[in-house]
């Protein structure tokens, strides 16, 4: 099981790739469209700012490659702000184009501290899981929340994941093994 | 509101957990991945990994230990100590860690908070305040700084910091209790999250210390002894401290 992980500026990535070493899967950074479009499963990880992201993908091309291989209905998965710049825009940094992988747009946390940041369930199922941001996503495609939060989305081959797996302890790995068997 | 948290905090010096009272003494106790691994094991939401060295030279062993402690662990973790520019922060986070921790160097810099906010995104900047009688002290709290605690962690967040890790030098090592007055009114001063630190003896401490802060660091409580975090998590769900499923 080959698994690109987005490599384009934007942080965490080392996190995610070690998490999928973890259950055995093949797994590498990479800023290669090619590589990104071909692999049995695309992963867009992500924390920072919402423009900045775009541009980092923009300027490798991965931007076309994830659409390309979501269209085709290669798997594909979104973490955090891999899920926001999903959407079709961002409110953030004054308003930002997402890939539009997913319908809605990511708005700013009103409620509560933010960032909101902690261990937090996830419902359906009640399990849960670590989250760290200040915008989520508001979008028809939301298929569970947290605290009323869009905690997943899907579209598609599409999903979009708002908490990080990849530091979400055995519930984290858990999820991620599902991604696998699912690709 | 995420679950409240409980943060082991690992004091590290070459890439060694060590032990001291005030940073004086310092001895080895223990390897610090095999100590995360553990307290991940025992249901620590998060750690953290304080080089109390802090030496230039010391910057690549911290680096490389990072890479180690990202390899074994599943939960988040911050490391803090010595950083002075957005380079540091950011060769930490490529090398795995979650968040980086200033201290003074954003005294020294405020405008530091804001770089390396706009290049890691606030989540990933922990203020960490030191105080006494509610004044700020920098330089593990040797030097006055004429600043005082709550204004200085709202001027914190406005310049771009997620989380306040705010530790009273009043209580620090004391085990009597967190300085609830202080963490309080950080709190109340900040819309970020706020991680109490110093002073916890007790789960009774810990309990009273998350009904005002979202999350209390763990140092002296803990002995470097994982089976203790364990213990205390029950005595806190005894408590009625609602807190994440490890399992």
């Amino acid at each position: 099981m080959r698994v690109a992980v987005c490599e384009y500026g934007a942080g965490n990535v080392r996190s995610v790739v070690l998490a999928f070493e973890r259950l055995g899967a093949d797994a590498a950074a990479t800023s290669d469209p090619q590589a990104v479009a071909a692999a049995d499963l695309a992963v867009l990880p992500g924390v920072g700012s919402a423009r900045t992201a775009m541009q980092g993908l923009a300027a490798r091309a991965l931007d076309d490659a994830l659409r390309e291989r979501v269209t085709v209905g290669r798997p594909t998965l979104g973490i955090c702000l891999g899920l926001q710049l999903a959407l079709e825009s961002s409110d953030e940094d004054g308003g930002v184009r997402g890939l539009a992988l997913l319908p809605g747009r990511a708005v700013r946390l009103r409620e509560g501290r933010v960032p909101r940041i902690g261990w937090a369930a996830v419902d359906p199922g009640g399990e849960e899981f670590y989250f760290a941001h200040s915008y989520a996503a508001n979008t028809p495609a939301a298929t569970a929340t947290s605290e009323g939060i869009a905690a997943v989305a899907e579209s598609g081959a599409f999903t979009g994941v708002q908490f990080h797996p990849e530091k979400s302890g055995r519930a984290g790995a858990r999820f991620l093994e599902r991604c696998l068997s699912r690709a | 509101m995420p679950l409240p948290r409980l943060i082991p905090c690992l004091d590290v010096a070459a890439g060694r957990v060590v032990k001291g009272v005030r940073f004086q003494g310092l001895r080895d106790v223990g390897d610090p991945v095999e100590l995360g691994e553990a307290y991940s094991d025992a249901g620590a939401d998060e750690l953290v990994f304080l080089d109390v060295a802090a030496t230039v030279e010391g910057r690549d062993t911290l680096v490389d230990l990072v890479r180690r402690v990202a390899e074994q662990l599943a939960i988040p973790f911050t490391v803090g100590g010595g950083i002075r520019t957005v380079g540091d922060a950011e060769a930490l986070l490529e090398a795995g860690a979650d968040k980086v921790s200033v201290n003074s160097a954003a005294l020294a810099r405020p405008e530091l908070l804001t770089a390396l906010a706009e290049r890691l995104g606030s989540q990933a900047v922990v203020l960490a305040i030191d105080a006494t009688g509610g004044d700020v002290r920098s330089h593990a709290g040797g030097v006055e700084t004429g600043r005082r605690a709550a204004e200085w962690a709202r001027e914190g967040e406005e310049r771009g910091a997620g989380e306040i890790l705010l530790t009273s030098i009043d209580t620090d090592g004391t085990r009597d209790g967190y300085d609830l007055a202080l963490t309080g009114e950080v709190a109340e001063a900040v819309s970020v999250p706020v991680i109490a630190s110093g002073g916890a003896g007790s789960a009774g401490h810990v309990a009273a210390a998350l009904e005002i802060a979202q999350a209390a660091l763990l140092a002296s409580i803990l002995h470097e002894n994982p089976a203790r975090l364990e213990t205390l998590r029950a005595e806190l769900r005894g408590l009625g401290v609602p807190l994440r499923d490890a399992a």
